[in-house]
């Protein structure tokens, strides 16, 4: 593998960043270095409960993270991504792998460790009804996370009220209960959580999945707001390709748990080299009605096969449509392999892809 | 715009009249409003006592310096007078309608309770069942344990002296009755309460632990479950001095499985939901999560469950005492009371009868809350 | 209880009227499963004197108002919506959650749960010229599935677990084309296997749960061309699939509508599926229709505020960083749509002209925009 770790790489310039976001310090370590994590959950059968099998939910997962930067994470149902992000967080443990959090080792953390980690990390849930306690109203609900942390003294109130009006709220909201709140404000209540807390870093876990169009909109930019005023850190989990490219700087592609192609989101979509995030990209629908004649899909065969018994070599092989499909895609595993980009002289992030056949050079479809 | 000042200002004025209103008849304005249930029990109660305390005045002043269950008495009739009063004042004072905003769960839940007629009835009569038995002291005629004449006074029918008549040992009925409420109404709602508090917190940690301790738990309740619930009460009765606080202790820590699988039931689906794991993420204790998070959320089922086990226990206590094994003589219970009448049925009905009568009424009060508040709490039922 | 929930307590109707669809579908009447020689006579006698004039069109909805009567007041999820249906064309219904394109399309099958819906005097669905509103159940039943079926978002829902899809798809073919036991089954698998389906004969003993989410989704849609519809209702056909699998089915559903040369109304939120998709489109805000025509006019040259502000809120790949221009607000609830233009408080442009309530404009070509700036 010859992923960019820590010290590796001879001090440059960064890159310009490529959306006209504030720019991102790569010189400096990354705030999150993950390192082959895995969770394989057991899979049960019978009465006593032995073990027959494994679930590898995430099997082997590596990417760096710096601070200010958003990562996408990409893939299909089932492909690990949300595992990863509630792996991160230890509200799933994992099971191999490191996680270093700002230099700290995330996985040996003790109790004490953790709740202090929790202050920096959080996460926002995709379901915007089940993520919220119905039984508590917003007030009670901002107030005890800054009570249980012994934050926003002297009146928890007032930082309550700070905190709805940073999400777009407002101090009449404080005495609902969320059920009288719409799907978007619903959302917005569950970033304010995730903020009372001061965090550097944030897993956003499908954040808008479950919101109509014009709601959607009005979160994402409001992450993007937040992100550009606190210096946030985002892991953005994501299935729609769309939104992933719209809020992230880098992209990572999973697929049955592995990461089969991580890159610069423009690099990501303008030259997909992983036959399964071509397809992926030219599956998603567009809304241009005058270029679909013109567009041609891949249509991959079948589905996701199961995370229980995935297929041996390359976990996409059995569904690949590249021409050069061979032996070795069935029989080796491949790495997830990057290199200098050219004319990007010492750039710490390039663009990375698990396949023995990369595309090389050719625009996606 | 002035529409809204001109509705707001008559509100104010309506809310003023209801104010002189209540200081009077509390549970009036609200009845006048068309809020029968609230307003209805509240005018029942405030009627009620004030009848206790001009047709008793003499037992309750003696009951200043009375025994202590005579003092009860006194205190639960002045603080239900001041409760009513105080309610009803500060409810007739609100000039706006039902809150917009701000409503929990819990309100609509009582919103929609407040609709269901029969429910309400129900709860109307507890709430005056549970104050008559409280007030007993100073409501009953006569001693319940005191013999009249053996010779002329057994077996008297229903008369002035004697509302409900007199039993075979010339002891007054309706006397008898009311005490026997208190038994009943104690074993029912202590016992339910042990055993809720019991099953609600070992149901919660088996469900949120899970692993080693939940099937422990688990296998305690399989274990309690198998066991005859009877043989193990009629074993324990026999081996110690049958009393009341016995039956509530045996009855309380035989009953509290059931409540235990259903919060289990519920804290596992909770568990899932990410509310929890925001929580957790949050850096809350495990403590904090199970006492804030999941057992309001897993409540509902279990108030459901424990208002229908009020009524199952009273039937059970009443069984209890007629097979001879509850409450011991000369305590009054609904359940000897029937035993005591079962051999004169046809000569003196009264003894089993009103008793019997009683029995019926209290169970099914519970149960129609009971069904009430099922359809009130359960948000799918909610149309 | 609240707006929204009132809101949700519609839907949440009209989600179980939906999943006892497909059993409704099954369990059809069979007497009725062939027209009698008199309706089709009377049908065919009223089709060649449509045609002397214009082309009757397939579905015809007018001034369709499905209400919902509720402990909060009145919701009128659907409230004067008006369109047709083309044979062999296929038509998008867009909109986001609470806009009635759900009840819209329950309404034309009459699986709207009455109470608490009711559709209003003057609502008129008619179907290759058969008025459909207070028709008797019996001719409803044996439309449904036969001349007209439906496919829902959750196929897991819609199928019946204890059943296996074998027994499900042959079930509709008895009750509506009268086959035997062995006709059927062997129907089932010729059907399984032009939907895609891989190992047909075997897949046809296997159980609901068996299948994975785009496997059960070709198994409804096997279903639903089982007696070759004239129509095919799509509610969010694809709503529930990855994006993979969603290709695969709209690619599915595509061949299939040119193979039967069947008209397919889809029913999503989904611009992006829309505008890979359709031919003519109806985007739906608040109850009503707020702008219809082609896929090109909808897309390109948007003409409602609201249109135009969903297509600007869409982040579209290959376009990013640009911020995204989002309507503020939020959807409006049924039970209290305002007063005027039912967009005015979240419009853009909104002004004066837009207090009154407002009528489609039409455009001409079959467009039309309910706005009045756009006339001017």
């Amino acid at each position: 593998m010859t992923r960019p770790v820590r010290g590796d790489a001879p001090r440059a310039e960064p890159a310009p960043p490529p959306t006209g976001r504030a720019a991102i310090d790569r010189n400096g370590p990354p705030l999150l270095e993950v390192r082959d994590l895995a969770k394989h959950f057991p899979v049960r059968r019978g009465s006593f409960g032995r073990v027959r099998a494994h679930v590898r939910a995430v099997d082997g997962v590596s990417f760096d993270l710096w601070r200010g930067e958003t990562l996408g994470l990409v893939g299909e149902s089932g492909c690990g991504k949300s595992t990863t992000g509630r792996a991160l967080l230890r509200l799933i443990e994992p099971t191999g792998g490191d996680v270093r959090f700002d230099g700290q080792d995330v996985r040996a953390l003790d109790r004490t460790g953790l709740r202090a980690l929790r202050r920096r990390m959080q996460i926002v849930f995709q379901d915007p009804v089940g993520s919220l306690n119905p039984r508590l109203s917003v007030g009670a609900m901002l107030e005890e996370v800054l009570t249980v942390h012994g934050l926003g003294l002297p009146n928890r109130r007032d930082r309550a009220v700070e905190l709805l009006e940073r999400v777009g709220l407002s101090a009449d909201h404080i005495d609902r209960y969320p059920h009288e709140f719409s799907g978007g404000q619903r959302q917005r209540l569950g970033i304010a959580r995730a903020l009372s807390v001061e965090p550097d870093f944030l897993v956003l876990d499908e954040p808008v999945s479950a919101l109509d169009v014009s709601v959607q909109a009005q979160v994402i930019n409001l992450l993007q707001d937040l992100q550009a005023e606190l210096g946030l850190t985002y892991l953005f989990i994501a299935h729609d390709l769309a939104v992933v490219e719209h809020v992230s700087d880098r992209v990572a592609v999973m697929y049955l748990g592995r990461i089969v192609e991580l890159a610069e989101a423009s690099a990501l979509y303008a030259e997909a080299r992983h036959p399964y995030t071509r397809s992926l990209l030219s599956a998603v629908p567009r809304p241009d009605p005058v270029g679909r004649a013109s567009r041609s899909r891949i249509v991959l065969e079948g589905d996701v096969p199961s995370p229980i018994d995935p297929p041996s070599g390359c976990p996409f092989h059995p569904r690949c449509p590249h021409p050069a499909k061979d032996a070795s895609c069935r029989g080796i595993v491949p790495g997830l392999e990057g290199r200098a980009e050219s004319g990007r002289g010492g750039e710490r992030v390039g663009h990375f892809v698990a396949c023995h056949h990369p595309y090389h050079g050719t625009p996606a479809p | 715009m002035a529409d809204t000042m001109a509705a707001s200002t008559t509100a104010r004025a309506r809310a003023r009249g209801g104010r002189r209103l209540s200081a009077f008849l509390p549970g009036a304005p609200q009845l006048a409003a068309g809020r029968w249930g609230a307003g209805g029990l509240a005018l029942l109660v405030w009627l009620g006592c004030l009848w206790v305390l001009v047709a008793r005045l003499a037992r309750v002043v003696e009951a200043l310096g009375g025994s202590w269950d005579e003092r009860l008495a006194l205190a639960t009739l002045v603080a239900a007078l001041a409760t009513v009063w105080g309610w009803s004042w500060w409810d007739a004072g609100r000039a706006e309608g039902p809150r917009r905003v701000g409503v929990s769960q819990w309100d609509l839940a009582v919103r929609a309770f407040s609709k269901n007629r029969t429910a309400v009835a129900g709860l109307m009569v507890i709430v005056v069942l549970y104050l008559i038995a409280l007030l007993t002291p100073l409501l009953a005629p006569h001693d319940p344990a005191l013999q009249g004449d053996l010779i002329s006074e057994r077996y008297v029918g229903l008369s002035g002296a004697h509302p409900l008549g007199t039993d075979q040992f010339a002891r007054d009925v309706l006397s008898r009755l009311l005490y026997g409420a208190r038994i009943s109404l104690l074993i029912g709602f202590v016992s339910v309460g042990i055993s809720v508090t019991i099953g609600t917190l070992l149901g919660a940690i088996a469900g949120f632990m899970g692993g080693i301790l939940d099937g422990i738990i688990m296998r305690v309740v399989d274990m309690v479950i198998s066991f005859p619930q009877l043989v193990l009460l009629i074993t324990i009765i026999a081996l110690f001095e049958p009393s009341i606080f016995l039956i509530v202790a045996v009855l309380g820590l035989t009953l509290w499985p059931g409540t235990a699988r259903i919060v289990r039931g519920e804290v596992l689906t909770l568990r899932e939901r990410e509310f929890v794991q925001a929580a957790t993420a949050l850096g809350y204790s495990k403590r904090r999560i199970i006492l804030r998070h999941l057992i309001p959320n897993a409540l509902a089922p279990v108030i459901v469950a424990a208002t229908l086990g009020i009524g199952n226990t009273i039937v059970l206590e009443a069984g209890l005492s007629f097979l001879g094994l509850g409450v011991q003589p000369p305590t009054p219970s609904w359940g000897t009371m029937v035993a005591d009448g079962r051999n004169v049925l046809l000569n003196a009905w009264w003894l089993s009868t009103f008793p019997g009568l009683a029995i019926v009424f209290t169970v099914l009060s519970f149960n129609l809350v009971g069904d009430g508040l099922r359809d009130a709490l359960d948000p799918r039922l909610r149309s | 209880m609240t707006q929204h929930e009132a809101a949700g307590a519609a839907k949440s109707a009209a989600k179980s009227a939906a999943k006892s669809a497909a059993s409704s579908a099954a369990t059809a009447a069979a007497n009725s499963a062939a027209p009698s020689a008199a309706q089709s006579a009377a049908r065919s006698a009223a089709n060649s004197a449509a045609q002397s004039t214009e082309v009757e069109p397939l579905l015809a909805v007018r001034d369709l108002r499905a209400w919902f009567l509720t402990d909060q007041g009145v919701a009128k999820a659907v409230d004067g919506i008006s369109f047709a249906v083309r044979e062999g064309e296929t038509l998008g219904i867009v909109g986001e959650s609470g806009c009635g394109k759900t009840v819209t399309s329950l309404a034309i099958l009459g699986l709207l749960p009455n109470p608490p819906a009711r559709l209003m005097d003057g609502s008129s669905v008619s179907f290759r010229g058969q008025e459909l509103v207070g028709a008797e159940e019996k001719r409803l039943r044996a439309l449904r599935g036969n001349e007209i079926s439906m496919i829902f978002q959750e196929p897991m829902s819609s199928l019946n677990p204890v059943f296996t899809v074998g027994d499900q798809i042959a079930e509709t073919l008895r009750l509506h084309r009268r086959m035997d036991r062995k006709a059927a089954h062997g129907e089932a698998v010729r059907l399984l296997d032009e939907v895609g389906i891989p190992e047909p004969g075997r897949r046809v003993d296997e159980y609901p749960h068996q299948l994975s989410g785009g496997m059960r989704q070709r198994v409804m849609i096997a279903m639903a061309i089982a007696c070759a519809p004239k129509l095919l209702i799509a509610d969010e056909p694809t709503t529930a699939l990855d994006v993979t699998i969603q290709a695969q089915i709209l690619e599915l559903l595509a061949e299939l509508r040119r193979a039967h040369g069947m008209a397919v109304m889809l029913i999503t939120h989904d611009l992006g599926v829309v505008a890979e998709v359709c031919d003519r489109v109806i985007v739906m805000y608040a109850g009503q229709i707020v702008e219809s025509g082609t896929v090109e006019d909808i897309f390109v040259r948007p003409a409602h505020p609201y249109t135009r502000g969903l297509l600007a809120s869409l982040p579209s790949v290959g376009t990013p960083g640009r911020r995204l221009a989002s309507i503020p607000g939020t959807v409006p609830s049924p039970l209290h749509w305002p007063e005027g233009c039912r967009f005015r408080a979240r419009c853009p442009s909104a002004g004066e002209g837009c207090e009154r309530a407002q009528e489609l404009v039409a455009l001409g070509d079959g467009r039309a925009a309910r706005c009045w700036r756009v006339g001017t």
